[in-house]
């Protein structure tokens, strides 16, 4: 048998693979410029003006900022880990672009290119299996610093996100049974035919959003943060970039939660009436990319929106509302979901 | 016990009902109310590009005033030091020679007139107390330095311009 490589398709999903982690860094990093705008707008104030026009180049100065502070290692530190932490953090907030679709696919020269790096069939499985990885950057981070405040923060930041991925993954569960696929791309693509799946969903969409919230470690479910009343996080011995990682892994995953939310509920790349437009391939696909984008954007700036409203839970009612509330009640959805999907394929039609 | 104000409300101590337990109306009505001031005025003054108006009666930093020839009014009586409840002026005067009638208005004039910033509390008794009305407070404050010594201000840094050599400076 003749063994060929598709030098093409090599080329294509480099280049594609290149792009999403450079606009996932780049959108991440203009988050951090948009939290602080936000923030202050919210508050009255004007925020970052000064680096540039409108202070655009601020998140380089502050990047340039944590480069050169100094980087301390605790002397009792488990080095080896210590730098772990922060890497897997970032490792695991970047590997979960893979599965997402991004746009539909464009023709170039000929060949049709789609805009999803692996379209797997399990793609929700894979970024639930990732997401869950990411407990390891927060434990191991808490865990290699050698202190006992910042274990004891690890051990709240790692219960916290196992706690809120029960629910999220129930609430996808309800949606699985209407789409009937784990590929994004196909819940994508049965979106752009029918209602987006907000509509058949909502209670399930509001567990995702906060779920997402949660695994997220943002407002407020952000426990890490508050360094005066629980010192700090598991990242309280870290410095200098290394806690640039664990703050820039944040600001990623919540460029993908937003992604995640806009592809999962709101249509993805879809938009109404995208098909009656009338347009060619390519330039419906780019249109849908700036639909995707303009969502995920919304989604961005309800993390942000939400973050500068609501003050921070006490720990006790964090699990409480995890356990207690959502859970029974995305159990509850994914009974509702079933029973009438079941109603449905039996030819109850009410 | 009798209420200090007639605005005191008594504290709503019913149990909350059910739509209050959801917290979801009250979390809408709180983004509502933050939503809003993002479309708010902005209370902030772009500072350097920008300054707050003070009041007339605002007392900044002293200047030495001249009189209309450009001639220095200070004649170093050393009553504005003798008011300044801090001690934060010092003078040393000088005689004026022969030749220098342009310079000084008086015959005696202020060789060194030195004010400490850091110990001065803008209370304005210089300014009341100087009988040539050479002193003045203007409607600058707030010197940022590096070092206490910067903060000591001289002749040079309170003297205002010579009103005619500016004119000739602006010409050419």
């Amino acid at each position: 048998m003749e063994f060929t490589i598709d030098w093409y398709f090599l080329i294509e999903k480099l280049l594609l693979i290149s792009a999403v982690l450079g606009i996932s860094l780049v959108v991440a990093m203009y988050s951090t410029w948009g939290e602080r705008k936000v923030a202050a707008w919210i508050q009255d104030r004007r925020g970052p003006n000064r680096a540039g026009p409108f202070g655009l180049l601020q998140p380089l100065a502050d990047g340039g900022k944590l480069f050169f502070k100094e980087e301390i290692i605790p002397a009792q530190a488990n080095r080896f880990l210590f730098v772990l932490g922060p890497s897997l953090a970032m490792f695991t907030a970047c590997l979960t672009s893979a599965v997402i679709p991004w746009g539909d696919s464009l023709t170039i020269a000929g060949r049709e290119v789609s805009l999803q790096i692996a379209d797997i069939n399990i793609g929700v499985l894979w970024i639930m299996a990732v997401v869950g990885m990411g407990v390891y950057g927060i434990m191991i981070g808490g865990w290699a610093s050698n202190n006992k405040f910042s274990l004891l923060a690890a051990c709240r930041g790692a219960s916290q996100v196992i706690s809120y991925e029960l629910p999220m993954g129930l609430a996808l569960i309800a949606l699985f049974m209407l789409s009937g696929s784990l590929s994004l791309k196909d819940i994508v693509e049965q979106q752009r035919d029918g209602l987006w799946f907000v509509v058949l969903q909502p209670i399930g969409f509001l567990i995702f959003l906060i779920c997402a919230f949660a695994e997220c470690n943002r407002t407020p479910f952000d426990l890490p943060e508050a360094e005066n009343e629980l010192n700090g996080g598991y990242h309280l011995e870290y410095s200098s970039m290394k806690l640039g990682f664990y703050l820039f892994a944040e600001y990623i995953n919540m460029f993908i939660s937003s992604v995640l939310m806009a592809t999962l509920y709101f249509g993805g790349y879809a938009f109404p009436y995208m098909d009656s437009l009338g347009l060619d391939g390519n330039m419906l696909t780019i249109l849908g990319i700036v639909a995707l984008f303009l969502k995920t954007f919304f989604f961005i700036f309800l993390f942000m929106w939400v973050r500068w409203t609501i003050p921070r839970f006490r720990y006790d009612q964090l699990m409480k509302l995890g356990w207690k509330v959502l859970i029974p009640l995305a159990l509850l959805n994914m009974l509702i979901t079933g029973a009438v999907v079941l109603f449905r394929q039996n030819g109850f039609n009410f | 016990m009798q209420s200090l104000t007639n605005r005191a409300t008594p504290v709503d101590r019913r149990p909350m009902t059910f739509a209050e337990k959801l917290y979801l109306p009250a979390i809408a009505k709180g983004m509502g109310i933050t939503l809003k001031h993002l479309f708010k005025k902005k209370a902030t003054v772009n500072y350097p590009e920008e300054t707050r108006p003070f009041s007339p009666v605002f007392r900044g930093l002293h200047i030495l005033n001249r009189d209309e020839e450009g001639r220095e009014r200070c004649t170093a009586c050393g009553l504005c030091a003798v008011a300044c409840p801090a001690e934060a002026i010092t003078m040393e005067a000088a005689e004026r020679l022969p030749g220098e009638e342009h310079l000084y208005r008086e015959e005696k004039y202020a060789a060194r007139y030195e004010i400490n910033m850091l110990r001065c509390i803008f209370c304005g008794f210089c300014e009341e107390a100087c009988p040539k009305q050479a002193v003045y407070m203007s409607e600058t404050f707030a010197p940022a330095n590096y070092q206490r010594k910067g903060f000591i201000y001289g002749k040079d840094d309170m003297l205002i311009p010579h009103p005619q050599k500016q004119i000739k400076e602006n010409n050419q």
